[in-house]
């Protein structure tokens, strides 16, 4: 492979490590910060519990996501230093207002709220975790807000003397409507990741507890059954409201952004349907088989009519798509020779897949409501295995979206904006560094065996950490009289916490 | 001054807070295996006392850097292009280290075990060692010049970025940051970790000195402007007083001074640099300057507005972080590890 292919793999890895983490932190943020406020509000000992339960599973996970985001920042000076000179001017305000805005508050409360138990006063410690909550979120905004320019520049004009893209408008760059679209798609896909996340977990404890009720001695049994009862129901059920929340934003904020693509990039769209000549009305593709990196090779096995023309423009008839074929004549009438198609059985499966795994999460949603009713607790094994089986649906959801993202807009890095400046395009070709290939061979070996390690170890804290439950020293919050010893003046106090 | 000048200030001005505040940090993870060696305390709570005195604040310290190479991509493309596409192996080896260094400390204390412990120490050590050394060769070969074609490429290989000079700094970095992390041990430690980082500190003063003296005369002399003396000076004569106020114990001016050799040092590189941002050593012509390698002036502007708004609350906030965990930590208020055992139990 030459150092183009070597690179795109490379940075391809790197994202799609980084992101199986993200996900699970901008989500589970806010979610342990209602938990928290609802230890603080109703004073129930339960809810303290799940928050360090959780809190911990997402401490695990954020270092690790840090730790996979620290090259990011750099890769793309490393690695794409031609596309960095052409866009730095546009796009490394918004890398830098992310630092300035949204790192340096996650990272600084994070520590305030890890070591901050029993330090802090209650509402300045939960405080902390809220700005960790709006911190995550507010770095996935000016992130998103870079990568929208790369989908469909604003903002911006192209200057011959420098022969780069510049700046012209801030706002016009946070307000992209590509962002707009993106952000809440993504926020509302990392809120089903950790609905999910926790309602499995509180799930399939609830079922462990009322199942093992059966087989231990009546004190035992009180506990186990108090326990599911007071603690993993409701956070179960907070999880799965969150799961139809974020559900529903899911499809709405994704039907939003595929009207966009369809105006603004409509061969990621064509592609995505496998749709290889212009049609009017053409039907919604379910199932395809053949080789499939090329039209010829696609034969069509299932289609539904109405669903796509819906998709694209709202309206059920009277909508002419253009095909991949006439998109590919069109762009070599605009930018010279070449091919501008992408790889076409990657979006058109990677688009099936996102949309297909959310059903783990819908099903888990259905489930956990109907067999929580009214007070129920449920025992039913199926259930126990159901929660198992959906967490890592939407995981694999979120990586499948961005890869349908990212390679459907192959062979751009900047893809020209229709209605934009005509300059402002850039293939990849055009943006990758001058290296030897062997050079990125040896980062992309190392940061894929590194990943690689690190992913197999985080699985198994994580994994450890939540067949563990929640912890017998977590069992009451610091500084409860009732439960601790008094306090010995000649004694130095004990730190809560410590690495 | 123009925005050019002020970006490129805003540049050095978060790389020095990168340096001042992981400068320890590195330290502090240097020094974790060897401090309090000789108290008859078990390792692991010495470990755990040096540990947890950049506990809260090292996932913050970092962001500097996160910062100052989003700034450089904003404010200068061409530099931020030029340097890490030019230095990408040893960019490659810190962020292996960076990255190993962040999980190794997090995940240290999930898994209740000897091995599972050394792993991560192990982690902790080449992600503090690593970088301390690696941040001063880059930074020299950044004064230096390194071989920028008309293209804006650098030719020179790795082992062209191993020079004398570059190296002579590398290890100033490394001693500095040591002491500097000594220092802060003792002013954040109480009993025998204190004692002994407080000996450690002075006996790294004895190396220190000399080399870190030697690498900013060979800066002065070499690239030097006038004014820069005065940083020369100030870096020299904080390192010497470290050594009086360390022997008498007090702790806090230490820390102030190794921090004032920090910043000394590092402004001494950026002024030495100014108004270029890399120079070419095969034609002065070549040379990424503040105004070849800047962004539009729109982009400047924005861009100072944000930071001139931001950089005051982040430094208040992340200043009260340290006045909340100011005390210092005992061996005795480590509590009792909380980790899970390794294999989980049955059910």
């Amino acid at each position: 492979m030459d150092t183009l292919d070597v690179s795109r793999w490379q940075f391809g890895i790197t994202t799609v490590y980084h992101f199986i983490f993200v996900p699970l932190t901008i989500g589970l943020a806010p979610m342990i910060a209602i938990m928290q406020t609802m230890w603080v509000v109703t004073k129930k000992d339960h809810w303290y519990r799940l928050t360090k339960f959780f809190g911990k599973l997402f401490l695990i996970n954020f270092a690790i996501g840090v730790a996979t985001g620290i090259v990011q920042e750099f890769q793309f000076g490393m690695n794409w230093s031609e596309y960095s000179r052409f866009v730095g001017d546009v796009f490394g305000a918004p890398l830098a207002l992310e630092g300035l805005v949204a790192f340096f508050m996650e990272s600084v409360f994070i520590g305030l709220w890890i070591f901050g138990w029993g330090r802090l006063p209650k509402l300045v410690h939960l405080a902390c975790i809220w700005l960790v909550a709006i911190g995550v979120n507010a770095s996935a905004f000016f992130i998103i807000a870079a990568n929208s320019f790369m989908q469909h520049p604003v903002g911006a004009v192209y200057n011959p003397e420098t022969g780069r893209a510049e700046l012209t408008s801030i706002w016009t760059l946070l307000t992209n409507n590509t962002a707009l679209a993106a952000f809440p798609h993504a926020v509302a896909g990392a809120f089903l990741t950790a609905g999910t996340f926790v309602a499995g977990i509180c799930g399939w404890w609830m079922v462990r507890n009322m199942r093992r009720t059966k087989t231990v001695g009546p004190a035992e049994a009180t506990r186990l059954e108090t326990d599911a009862r007071t603690m993993y129901r409701p956070g179960a059920r907070l999880a799965l409201l969150v799961i139809i929340i974020a559900g529903i934003g899911v499809i709405y904020t994704g039907d939003v952004q595929g009207k966009l693509m369809f105006q603004q990039q409509p061969m990621k769209m064509a592609s995505a349907e496998s749709l290889c000549d212009t049609e009017l009305d053409p039907d919604f593709s379910i199932l395809t088989i053949g080789t499939h990196n090329d039209c010829a090779g696609v034969t069509h096995v299932l289609k539904v009519p109405y669903v796509l023309s819906w998709l694209a423009e709202g309206k059920f008839t009277g909508v002419e798509l253009q095909g991949v074929n006439q998109l590919q004549e069109q762009a070599e009438q605009d930018f010279g020779p070449g091919n501008y198609r992408p790889n076409l059985f990657v979006t058109y499966w990677s688009f099936r897949a996102m949309i297909g795994l959310a059903a783990g999460s819908a099903a888990l949603a259905l489930a956990g409501l109907w067999v929580t009713r009214k007070g129920r607790v449920p025992d039913q094994k199926w259930f126990g295995i159901l929660s198992l089986v959906a967490i890592p649906m939407p995981f694999l959801a979120n990586s499948a979206g961005w890869i349908f993202t990212e390679m459907g807009r192959q062979p751009w890095v900047v893809h020209p904006n229709p209605t934009g400046v005509d300059m402002i395009r850039l293939t990849v070709d055009q943006g990758v560094s001058d290296h030897a290939s062997a050079t990125v061979w040896v980062s992309l070996i190392t940061f894929t065996l590194l990943y690689g390690a690190l992913g197999v170890v985080w699985f198994k804290l994580i994994v450890r950490y939540a067949k563990e439950g929640p912890l017998e020293h977590d069992m009451h919050p610091p500084g409860d009289t009732d439960h601790e010893e008094p306090e010995d003046p000649d004694k130095p106090k004990q730190l809560s916490f410590a690495y | 001054m123009g925005l050019q000048e002020v970006w490129f200030v805003l540049v050095a001005v978060l790389f020095v807070g990168y340096f001042v505040l992981e400068g320890f940090d590195f330290g502090v993870g240097m020094l974790m295996p060897i401090v309090g060696r000789g108290s008859g305390l078990p390792a692991d709570t010495r470990r755990r006392v040096a540990l947890n005195t950049i506990g809260p604040v090292w996932d913050g310290n970092e962001v500097w850097l996160i910062t100052a190479g989003g700034a450089m991509f904003a404010a200068f493309p061409e530099w931020y292009a030029t340097l890490f596409s030019g230095f990408y192996l040893p960019l490659l080896i810190i962020l292996v280290a960076l990255i190993v260094r962040i999980v190794a400390i997090e995940w240290r204390s999930k898994i209740d075990d000897d091995a599972w412990r050394k792993r991560c120490d192990w982690g902790i050590i080449f992600g503090s060692w690593v970088p301390a050394v690696l941040w001063g060769v880059a930074f020299a070969n950044i004064v230096r010049g390194v071989a920028i074609n008309a293209d804006k490429q650098v030719e020179s290989g790795f082992f062209d970025l191993l020079n004398p000079y570059a190296l002579l700094g590398g290890l100033t970095t490394a001693l500095v940051f040591a002491l500097h992390g000594a220092v802060f041990l003792a002013l954040k430690s109480a009993d025998e970790v204190r004692e002994d980082a407080v000996k450690i500190a002075a006996r790294l003063a004895i190396p220190a000195i000399p080399v870190a003296g030697a690498f900013v005369l060979w800066t002065q002399l070499a690239y030097g402007k006038g004014w820069t003396w005065i940083l020369v000076a100030a870096a020299a004569a904080a390192l010497i007083g470290v050594v009086f106020l360390t022997r008498a114990e007090m702790e806090g001016w230490a820390f102030v001074l190794t921090t004032v050799a920090v910043i000394a040092t590092v402004v001494l590189l950026f002024g030495s640099l100014f108004p270029n941002v890399m120079p070419s050593t095969l034609d002065p012509a070549y040379s990424l300057t503040i105004e070849n390698a800047s962004s539009s002036p729109y982009t400047l502007k924005v861009m100072t507005w944000a930071a001139a708004f931001m950089t005051p609350i982040v430094i208040i906030y992340q200043g009260w972080t340290y006045w909340v965990f100011r005390q210092r930590i005992s061996t005795k208020q480590i509590p009792p590890s909380i980790g899970l055992k390794f294999k989980a139990k049955t059910w």
